[in-house]
């Protein structure tokens, strides 16, 4: 079959992979097209290069498997469904079955001065494409100013980065806290106060009105009239899915293209939709978890084989790619308190000053969300619990500590290597250490317990031989 | 340290492939002495005398007579007379591959060698494969690929204690090869970084100064994003990678897919803990990589250890001095018992059943034309599923292990063993295999026997005979070379020395080379390290200093993913079961279980079990439970801990009858190595009784 995939962000790859790994006889043929001029890239990664932390340079895709055919910087312009065909303006391609993996495109608020004729004006930049991401890094410069539209996780990404390299930050967000979708708001202080500590000035229940500046940005003005200078501006509000083409074919599109449990159209057969530009039952997701396990299940339906079973579909889990702030949040987590729903049980340990915060989510018995803000130790417990939606422990407590408190405190074992327990050497009391291994063995395995058997026989000389214990057991089986 | 040794003959431990030292007294009592780990025994070693005169001993063959009869003492030429007219009589009525044989990684290299020669020359037979399968298989298949050799550690041991950092990754030295932990307390004594992963907190990972601890089976994904954060830091070696390396660009592309934010979404590993590891072994003067049992029996165990090779080679370790990856060998000659002819696919020297020019080498050496020399045969899962079948195996014989309880979904396997037409074991104790064979034949332990061991560095030792055999046992190498005789296959001598040179020209030239080594050279001080290919060649400690063993000298990178291959949870199986050992016993517990210290050390099998997992099922500590997997049952009293976390349970697998817990692995292989999935499958517990008083 001839398969034509719009688009090669995450999703429109891992579908032509996954598509391919299992058609060794090369019985598709597949094309991609992408708009972007330069080779797929791992867009996950891009706050990781505004941040310094990963080098743009490696941000490439593994290259096409053999059978791909990808046409990068070509913009399919037009889909004809009833002649399967795509145009672009170096002509048309013939489809069998039609992908459309075409992602999300960032919001521009209808700000006055931010949008001129050419586009945004000079100095204030969206921030999802590897363009936008080099734009930004040759703006940016240490000790300039910089202003951060919207509070939500990429905004604050972008915010975290900038100040990481020197600038100014102020973070302009039109909520009463930092992601509201995903905290509740004692939380939100605590990441409010952590970019705080971090250079970033966070200004919040407040918009900007207009930006100001003749030939570049050079300040915001907000609603208390605030003004902020700034020769740099980055937009973080927000995406929505990308289904212009989509819609333009007569295909039916709500919030993105509504696809079935096959991630086929509901209007056609013939054309599939994965990724940030789907809407499978009502959802649109923005993550790269469902994407990829969308595109995988499409790859399947086409390829005719079944798809990796699952008990339930991937929950997303957001997690900030901010250096220094550790936060996760999964679920249901903006939750404040069992006054809004009953039936939820809330378990909050709030640590300001430490800037940690921690806080499960339980409906019957099960975790349906979580926050884990500067400790995230306990996080993979609590992660894998709430993807299967197994029980927690009844002592919840146990998934927000990492408390090692096991250890069979009554067998006192000091030489494991031979099984020798501290009763056993302290009834050696007055011998030297190697009259206690030739005795019970003890110090020749491994060695290490000799330093553990030498206290304890110095204190078994004195008075209360079992105070030492606790001390000794370290090399042991404590 | 201790009393200065008194008379006695000098050998190794019996156990495992670390071989430690030992004299064993007239008493059949032993002393350590100090090789290679400075002169310590664990429990285990102290105590190995007191079966050589234990009543638990075979000392005359067994034959049963009739499908359900007992078993019966017998005359020696009754036994192999038996044995050698049924095995021709199968092979006569069903081809050569009606017969099977079956070997371990605890036999010597003589009797490696022996058996491999033995099952393609006397028995024509390509169905021979091995219990370590079942241990190295996949750290063999991937140092293969990556480095075109295989020697568990291509550095002598005592480099632990001078390495700046060491990641041990699925690998609980301390209690399943405790006297090694003396060089891992020295490297910490020096300042250096212990980094420890493992799902449960092990005597091991208390030792560490980080433990990292993936889910079960999501090994891959995590060496993958270490190495994603060491390339992401700029950290790795670009000149060693650009002077002795291949693949890096493939590999650097793949690896853009684990970020740590994702990778800790798959593994559960914090990204902090992650940062902190690849900082510390980037960080290091030197560093060395070492896998176990852990990280390798996983039906993806070969991409696995490949993908912990890739993170060295990253940082350019394997070949720098002081530095490097290595697998942490598990049975006592697990490396000399997969280099001379025991694996399926492999003739002496770790020559290639495959390749023409090691078919005509073998050949010349055994006296036979290549053409007579069988094809590869199956893995050893695949050969002990299959017999009985219509393709399968009618006969097999067994040496030096015992698969009733070590096999994966050992009820099948012991169903598949009930219906041979023919089942000999060869043992010193009536093993659970033995107790359900045709023919038991009586076989020597280790300080009566006199033969060459290859250890964990790949360090060939003597082991030699400290005492005669009880009346009525026979060497193995004399069990083989009469049914040999019995067959009609000239050629097979029963004197270890005799064998071990003839092993050595079999090798020569291959990739274990062992041609330059002898008895007396190896009399004369701690042994040789292999390749050795010349008298006058003095062994090599350290591989890999100049080139790496790949036809252009570079070590490969290959690019592996992660996918979630392991036996997914589910609502009736919700939790994840990982198997492996503990101190006291080894391997199948068929020595262990007999010895009586021992015995009281650990007595009885445990399935460890996280508190919130108790709470949840009603079970206190030394409750019977019930473990159920999709293969069967098994019954264990629980040990609460939180060693183990959440929904993970652990089972020793050294138990019989209704407490194995291979009754419940997953039998699913690795498509490279043959490996099955020992180390996690999905499972339920539920509580069975009270806790016995």
């Amino acid at each position: 079959m001839r398969i034509v995939v719009i688009g090669t962000g995450m999703a429109g790859v891992r579908f032509a992979a996954d598509l391919r790994a299992g058609d060794p006889g090369f019985r598709h043929e597949i094309t991609m097209f992408g708009a972007e001029p330069e080779p797929a890239y791992n867009r996950i990664l891009l706050s990781s290069v505004l941040a310094d932390t990963f080098p743009l340079r490696d941000i490439a895709l593994p290259a096409a498997p053999d059978g791909v055919h990808m046409r990068v910087g070509r913009s399919v312009t037009e889909v004809d469904r009833a002649a399967r065909v795509v145009r672009t303006e170096n002509g048309a391609t013939e489809y069998d079955v039609l992908v459309f993996a075409t992602g999300s495109t960032p919001v521009v608020p209808p700000i006055p001065g931010l949008r001129g004729a050419a586009g945004l004006t000079p100095g204030a930049f969206t921030f999802r494409t590897a363009s936008d991401c080099r734009a930004i890094l040759a703006a940016a410069r240490p000790g300039g100013n910089a202003v951060v539209l919207g509070g939500g996780p990429l905004g604050v990404e972008a915010a975290r980065a900038l100040a990481g390299r020197g600038m100014a930050v102020d973070l302009v967000h039109q909520q009463t806290h930092l992601l509201q979708r995903h905290l509740d708001p004692v939380a939100g202080r605590i990441l409010a106060m952590a970019l705080t500590a971090h250079g970033v000035r966070v200004h919040l229940d407040t918009a900007v009105t207009a930006v100001s500046g003749e030939e570049r940005v050079s300040a915001v003005r907000l609603t208390d009239d605030t003004v902020l200078s700034c020769e740099l501006l980055v937009a973080a509000c927000g995406t929505r899915p990308e289904v212009a083409l989509a819609r333009a074919c007569g295909l039916a599109v709500n919030g993105g293209v509504v696809v079935d449990d096959r991630m086929r159209s509901i209007t056609d057969p013939a054309v599939y939709a994965v990724g940030d530009c789907a809407e499978h039952r009502g959802v649109v997701h923005g993550l790269v978890e469902p994407a990829w396990e969308q595109a995988s299940r499409a790859a399947a339906d086409i390829g005719g084989w079944s798809p990796e079973p699952r008990d339930r579909p991937v929950l997303p889990v957001l997690r900030l790619k901010a250096q220094d702030i550790d936060l996760a949040a999964m679920g249901d987590s903006a939750v404040v308190d069992e006054v809004d729903d009953p039936a939820t049980e809330v378990v909050v340990f709030a640590d300001p000053a430490r800037r940690r915060y921690k806080k499960l989510v339980l409906r019957a018995g099960v975790i349906v969300g979580a926050v884990f803000m500067g400790d995230t130790g306990t996080m993979g417990t609590v992660t894998d619990l709430f993807d299967r939606a197994r029980p927690a422990p009844a002592d919840p407590a146990a998934l927000l500590f990492d408390l090692a408190t096991s250890g069979d405190s009554t067998e006192q074992v000091v030489c494991r290597c031979n099984g020798v327990t501290a009763k056993t050497i302290l009834a050696c009391e007055g011998r030297t250490v190697s009259e206690v291994a030739r005795r019970t063995r003890a110090t020749t395995g491994c060695g290490g317990c000799a330093g553990d058997v030498a206290a304890l026989l110095t204190r078994a000389s004195a008075k209360d031989p079992f105070a030492s214990l606790a001390a000794a057991t370290v090399n042991g089986a404590s | 340290m201790l009393d200065s040794v008194a008379a006695g003959v000098a050998t190794h431990c019996p156990y495992c492939a670390l071989q430690c030292a030992m004299t064993v007294r007239p008493d059949a009592t032993v002393r350590p002495r100090p090789f290679p780990a400075g002169g310590g025994l664990c429990v285990k070693g102290w105590t190995s005398g007191s079966l050589l005169d234990s009543p638990h001993r075979l000392t005359t063959p067994l034959i049963r007579d009739g499908r359900d009869g007992p078993l019966r003492p017998a005359q020696w030429d009754e036994a192999l007379s038996l044995i050698a007219a049924r095995l021709a009589a199968l092979r006569a009525e069903h081809g050569p591959d009606a017969v099977a044989v079956f070997g371990g990684g605890g036999l010597t290299n003589e009797k490696a060698y022996q058996l491999g020669k033995f099952a393609r020359v006397a028995l024509r037979t390509s169905r021979i494969d091995y219990n370590g399968r079942f241990c190295m298989s996949s750290a063999a298949a991937a140092g293969n690929r990556a480095f075109g050799i295989d020697r568990g550690l291509p550095f002598p041991v005592a480099d632990i204690a001078d390495a700046g950092a060491v990641l041990l990754v699925g690998c609980n030295v301390a209690e399943t090869m405790p006297p090694i932990t003396r060089h891992l307390n020295a490297q910490r004594a020096k300042g250096g970084t212990l980094i420890v992963v493992d799902p449960r907190r092990t005597a091991t990972a208390r030792l560490a100064d980080l433990h990292l601890r993936p889910h079960p089976g999501t090994d891959l994904a995590l060496a993958c994003g270490l190495a994603h954060l060491v390339i992401a830091d700029g950290h790795h070696d670009l000149d060693y990678i650009e002077r002795r390396t291949t693949g890096f660009d493939a590999l650097r592309r793949v690896l853009a897919h684990y970020w740590p934010e994702r990778v800790e979404r798959v593994t559960g590993v914090p990204v902090a803990a992650q940062r902190a590891a690849a900082a510390a072994l980037a960080g290091a003067r030197t560093a060395l990589v070492m896998t176990g049992r852990g990280t390798e029996q996983h039906s993806n165990g070969t991409d696995t250890v490949q993908a912990w090779i890739n993170l060295a080679l990253a940082l350019g370790l394997p070949g720098a001095p002081g530095s490097g990856y290595g697998c942490v060998t598990g049975q006592g000659n697990g490396q000399g018992g997969r280099e001379h002819g025991q694996k399926a696919d492999q003739l002496p020297g770790y020559r290639s059943i495959r390749d023409d020019a090691d078919r005509a080498h073998v050949a010349a050496v055994w006296g036979v034309r290549p053409d007579d020399l069988p094809g590869p045969g199956q893995s050893a899962y695949e050969l002990l599923d299959g017999l009985g079948t219509a393709d399968g195996s009618r006969a097999l014989l067994v040496f030096g292990s015992n698969p009733v309880v070590s096999a994966p979904n050992a009820g099948h396997i012991e169903r598949a063993l009930r219906g041979l037409d023919l089942l000999v074991v060869a043992d010193f104790v009536l093993s659970e295999t033995a107790a359900i064979a045709d023919v038991v034949l009586p076989v020597c332990q280790w300080a009566e026997e006199s033969g060459t061991i290859t250890n964990l560095e790949g360090r060939v030792i003597r082991r030699r005979r400290a005492r005669p055999a009880p009346p009525g046992v026979r060497d193995e190498l004399d069990v083989v070379a009469d049914l040999a005789r019995r067959l009609g296959a000239p050629g097979f001598d029963a004197d270890p020395e005799t064998v071990f040179a003839e092993l050595g020209a079999a090798s020569s030239g291959g990739r274990a080379d062992y041609a330059g080594i002898t008895y007396d050279r190896l009399d004369q001080g701690d042994g040789v390290f292999w390749p050795c290919p010349s008298a006058d060649h003095p062994g090599t400690p350290r591989l890999f200093a100049e080139r790496f063993a790949t036809l252009d000298g570079r070590a490969v990178f290959h690019p592996v993913e992660y996918a979630p291959v392991t036996e997914r949870p589910d609502a009736e199986f919700p939790l994840r079961l990982t198997t492996g050992r503990v101190l006291a016993h080894y391997q199948s517990g068929a020595q262990t279980r007999r010895i009586d210290e021992l015995a009281a050390a650990e007595g009885a099998v445990f399935v460890q079990l996280n508190p919130a997992n108790a709470a949840e099922l009603g079970v206190r500590d030394g409750d019977m439970v019930r473990v159920r997997t999709r293969r069967g049952a098994a019954i264990a009293a629980a040990r609460v801990t939180d060693d183990v976390p959440v929904d993970t349970v652990f089972m020793p697998f050294h138990w019989a009858g209704d407490g194995r817990a291979n009754l419940l692995t997953d039998p699913k292989l690795d498509p490279v190595s043959g490996m099955p999935a020992f180390k996690v499958c999905a499972a339920r517990v539920d509580r069975a009784g009270e806790r016995a008083s």
